[in-house]
């Protein structure tokens, strides 16, 4: 030990003493803003969505001149990295450092699960993006709501729209081998064997690999494969698909996330007729997403997907819960009951929320085509009104069935 | 039958892929027993380079973005040996802190400048088709990509074996003293040799593209690959790098197929192995 | 001199609870665990010359077995705190036969094997680890009936742990094992024919290092209540050593300073910074530049230039 480490240290540790003896000094104001935060993964593997829902939601606060309910509005933007230590960290800083009165986010599932606990403590109503089924399934927090979608709960009706209208029968499913992947494999394979199919293969690729060639070539030959990807390895794997030959011997069917917009805008003809599901499509002629879609394209020259749509939808879905409370974010159990109660007009249709806090709103079912100015495009080829959680699955029995993994329910089809 | 063939070339492919990506590395660690951890980052900017610059220029083919990014990333990386590496002669902790240090910088950059989205490397035009073979087709490029990295490894062995230059490298590896003794400027060497392994690690991003894709954590993903194939391989040993990188190559895609529930290890096992028995690689000499 | 300073240092460690605010109280008890996380590394990195990119493993493995013991099979946080740490010191003795028949850069890279092959397996056995999920629902023990919830009760406990530990390892540095384990790192051979076993040396630091990894994996689980398989990866362990390399490899309070800086840019200087991962990579490079040794030999050397002493 020497004398100098001492003394840097105590150099720092007298300059950190005392500002952070300054903080509690500050008082409470009158009538203050009202401060949202949102915990987004602004850098990292995630940094794709998370950057999407940042500027959704900027955008819709600035379209109302960062006023809700008359009152004014603070945004606090929080970059969790896609890292669950740091995004409660982060879940922290906001309540307690920041003050915020809601909280909208985080993406990753596991981002969700790490906070959920602390905002349960904390009583912060959150508007989360996260697909976690168990969330608002088995480990509900009454101070949790999603307004987005379960990893199974878009996948259902693409499943259906399988069996009945594309009269498919065999069926591979391919999927990052993480949770989000699973269920929603999972959860098109119950709705798709239901119906009649069968789930031949089920390919689950690790998180980090170099070359999707291996796996395209695992492929057994079926109707379609199905697609259960997310973000960047989706994108990977679909362009080794194409380059192999096999979009020419089976469709392409995927989930919400595996063509959403922001993947699309960087493909070609090659994309053109997969079919995909989700809770949302830029394309949808509902009159807010008319004003909203371009706006969006205008600003960022791009089409918005999933993550731009989630936050502009939560942020909606807020709106129309402070209208109720008019205006008052200081009584949480009334806002988070406005805000379950809430029955909203939003870019993805109408929303309300079961007793669960999931929502309950339509999904769509799109088509990839291409418009006059040259854009590819998801377009809304069926609407499948009010699904939820549960699709058509009773719900007591539902939540008596464990939670949706890798093994669950079991898939008994499959070709060796 | 038809199985085995894909999944073969499947393992050739992956394997140049991996060469071309870790020969760089194996000849900066080789010479300036270095172990340079931005490589993925170099790699990273090299494919980000194709996907932009083949996005906006028609007239810029593969080969020449190829060849443009290895020279841009030899410059980088001749300016960051000069500059910082040069300093860092006898502290092997402050290597690890500075390369990995850059490959922040160099990733957050690039999620800076072009977003987080994946960016395609289109396939060149001409090698769009695929070929068929034995009734089933499999890309074309792929294939090219094993003779480019056959092609490299030749060139790459005539350049150590028959030029000076190559001479006066394998005089630094054997034994540095000696070669400083006997006048070899060992200083300018290295930076010729930085440069020379960030640039074949920049045109091996561009050509890598159309398979990997520009992606945000591409370094990360790519670097654990590199360290892997060369301490297999052997370190100063670029024939170890080769066959170091067809055996994870056929290890790897063979093993995810065939033992899927292995997926996590299996990139780690030949090394791990080898490393258990042979401590200095298959081909590395015992004073590495 | 000597005592302003320990002052100051003592106040700068007993004052936060009394100050700041909860945030603030929080951001100190991660800055400690980090703090005896990275002091654990420094034993292998700075004092016995053995650069290991797998340290993680240990803490997360012992995060992971508390974890799983009291929300799922109900023990008891002490009997659970035995026995992940027993299990974590038999894992590192076992590892460090396997790493240690490689040096340098072979040792980094089986440090990195056996952590990458440790978190695949918690991906991959979800129906033990929870997989991608983690491990919720987790509690903070009640050491002597007073609970840990709070952030300031938290915060002394932890600071008494990390006191504990900096002593400890402080003893076993300067002890004459320590020295064994100095001399071993800069002349192995020379050792050796002394007498010494280099193997074992660097073996028993090993596993003594893995011991006070566990340690700060128990603190890292109690603090977040929450568990996933990124605590166990290749960042998790880069990040931890560049913070030992930052602060200072070989001294005792460099690290903790250098994993002060890592938590604070990550933590809370990205909150202002959106390009903190840039920051980072510049602040690195700045201080190599300029503070080669690392940034508490730096200061020294700066303060002791400036005061016209020679060192």
């Amino acid at each position: 030990m020497t004398v100098s480490r001492r003394q840097f240290v105590s150099g720092v540790a007298g300059a950190g003493v005392a500002s952070l003896a300054a903080q509690n000094f500050v008082l409470a104001q009158g009538s203050e803003p009202i401060r949202i935060g949102l915990l987004a993964a602004k850098t990292g593997p995630l940094a794709s969505g998370g950057i999407d829902m940042d500027l959704a939601l900027t955008m819709f606060l600035k379209e109302r001149n960062n006023t809700l309910a008359g009152r004014k509005v603070e945004l606090i933007i929080a970059d969790t990295a896609g890292v669950p230590a740091t995004a409660r960290t982060k879940a922290q800083e906001l309540v307690e450092k920041d003050k915020v009165h809601c909280l909208i986010g985080p993406l990753a599932a596991f981002e969700a699960l790490a906070i959920a606990d602390y905002i349960t403590e904390k009583e912060v109503p959150t508007l989360g993006v996260a697909a976690a089924e168990d969330m608002t399934q088995r480990h509900p927090s009454p101070w949790f709501v999603r307004a987005t979608s379960t990893s199974a709960q878009s996948a259902y009706p693409l499943a259906d729209y399988a069996t009945k209208e594309l009269k498919y029968k065999k069926i591979v499913t391919i999927a990052d081998d993480f949770a989000y992947g699973h269920e929603m494999c999972a959860g098109f394979q119950r709705a798709f064997e239901d119906g009649g199919g069968k789930i031949i293969q089920k390919i689950f690729t690790p998180l980090a690999t170099p070359d999707y060639g291996g796996y395209v070539a695992q492929v057994k030959p079926a109707d379609a494969i199905f697609l259960g990807t997310a973000g960047s390895n989706g994108f990977r794997f679909l362009r080794q698909f194409i380059e192999y030959g096999l979009k020419d011997k089976m469709a392409v069917i995927g989930g919400m996330t595996a063509l959403d917009e922001s993947v699309l805008r960087n493909m070609g003809d090659e994309a053109l007729g997969i079919l995909t599901t989700s809770w949302y499509s830029a394309e949808l002629d509902n009159p807010l997403n008319k004003a909203f879609a371009p706006a969006f394209r205008k600003q960022t020259k791009y089409d918005p997907g999933f993550y731009a749509a989630s936050t502009y939808v939560s942020a909606a879905v807020l709106e129309a819960a402070l209208k109720a409370t008019k205006g008052n974010v200081e009584d949480k159990k009334a806002l988070v009951a406005a805000i379950r109660a809430s029955d909203a007009d939003t870019v993805r249709g109408h929303v309300k929320f079961d007793e669960l806090g999931n929502v309950v709103g339509n999904v769509y079912i799109r088509k990839v085509t291409k418009k006059t100015d040259g854009r590819l495009v998801n377009s809304v080829i069926k609407t499948y009104p009010d699904v939820s959680q549960f699709w058509t699955y009773d719900k007591t029995a539902f939540l008596k069935n464990p939670v949706y993994s890798r093994d669950y329910p079991p898939a008994k089809n499959l070709e060796p | 039958m038809q199985f085995w063939i894909i999944q073969g070339l499947n393992s050739l492919s992956l394997g140049a892929l991996l060469f071309l990506l870790s020969s760089g590395f194996s000849l900066i660690f080789g010479l300036m027993r270095l172990a340079n951890l931005t490589h993925g980052a170099f790699f990273m900017l090299g494919t980000y380079f194709a996907a932009i610059a083949l996005r906006s220029f028609d007239w810029l083919n593969i080969w020449f973005a190829a060849l443009g990014a290895g020279v841009a990333v030899a410059v980088l990386g001749g300016m960051f040996e000069r500059l910082v590496l040069t300093r860092l002669k006898a502290n092997p902790l402050g290597q690890v802190l500075v390369t990995l240090g850059m490959s922040f910088i160099i990733s957050d950059a690039c999620l800076m400048l072009w977003g987080g989205d994946s960016i395609p490397v289109p396939t060149p035009q001409n090698l769009q088709a695929p070929t068929r073979l034995f009734g089933f087709i499999f890309p074309t490029y792929r294939l090219v990509l094993v003779a480019l990295a056959t092609g490299a490894a030749v060139v790459l062995h005539v350049l150590l074996e028959r030029t000076r230059l190559g001479a006066m490298i394998r005089a630094g590896v054997d034994d540095r003293q000696m070669a400083r003794a006997i006048g070899i400027p060992v200083s300018n060497l290295f930076t010729t040799v930085f440069c020379l392994g960030a640039g074949i690690a920049g045109a091996a991003g561009v050509l890598g593209g159309p398979i990997l894709s520009a992606y945000p954590g591409l370094d990360a993903d790519m670097l654990p690959l590199a360290l892997i194939v060369v301490i297999l391989g052997g370190i100063g040993s670029l024939l170890g790098a080769f066959v170091g990188s067809f055996i994870i190559g056929f290890t790897y895609t063979f093993g995810t197929a065939l033992f899927p529930e292995l997926a996590y290890i299996i990139l780690f096992l030949p090394m791990i192995l080898v490393l258990a028995f042979r401590p200095q690689g298959l081909f590395g000499r015992v004073n590495a | 001199m000597k005592w302003i300073g320990a002052a100051l240092i003592a106040s700068a460690l007993l004052l936060p609870p009394f100050f700041a605010g909860d945030f603030y109280v929080n951001l100190a008890s991660q800055i400690l665990i980090a703090g005896i996380f990275s002091l654990s590394l420094n034993l292998l990195v700075g004092f016995g010359g053995m650069t290991s990119l797998g340290h993680a493993s240990y803490l997360g493995v012992a995060a992971y077995i508390s974890a799983l013991l009291t929300a799922r099979y109900g023990f008891g946080h002490g009997a659970a705190a035995f026995i992940s740490v027993t299990g974590t010191v038999a894992m590192a003795a076992f590892f460090g036969v396997i790493a240690l028949r490689a040096s340098g850069l072979g040792f980094l890279m089986i440090t990195l094997a056996l952590s990458q092959v440790l978190w695949g397996l918690a991906y991959r056995m979800s129906n033990v680890t929870n997989g991608d999920n983690g491990v919720t629902g987790l509690t903070r023990p009640s050491p002597f009936g007073i609970s840990l919830d709070r952030p300031a009760a938290f915060y002394w406990f932890t600071l008494i742990v990390a006191i504990v530990a900096f002593l400890m390892m402080a003893i076993f540095v300067s002890s004459a094992f320590g020295s064994s384990l100095k001399g071993v790192r800069d002349q192995p051979r020379r050792m050796a024919a002394l007498g010494f076993n280099p193997w074992l040396v660097r073996w028993i630091t090993f596993v003594y290092a893995g011991f006070w990894a566990a340690i700060s994996g128990l603190l890292y689980v109690y603090y977040h209540k929450y568990i996933h398989p990124t605590s166990l990866s290749t960042t998790s362990s880069a990040e931890a050593l560049l913070g030992v390399i930052a602060g200072g490899a070989g001294t005792l309070g460099g690290p903790a300073v250098g994993a002060a800086l890592v938590l604070l840019l990550k933590n809370y200087v990205s909150a202002y910074i959106e390009r903190w991962n840039m920051l980072l990579g510049l602040v690195f490079l700045f201080i190599v530049l300029f503070m080669p040794a690392g940034i508490v030999p730096g200061f020294s050397k700066l303060i002791a230039a400036v005061r016209g002493e020679r060192r």
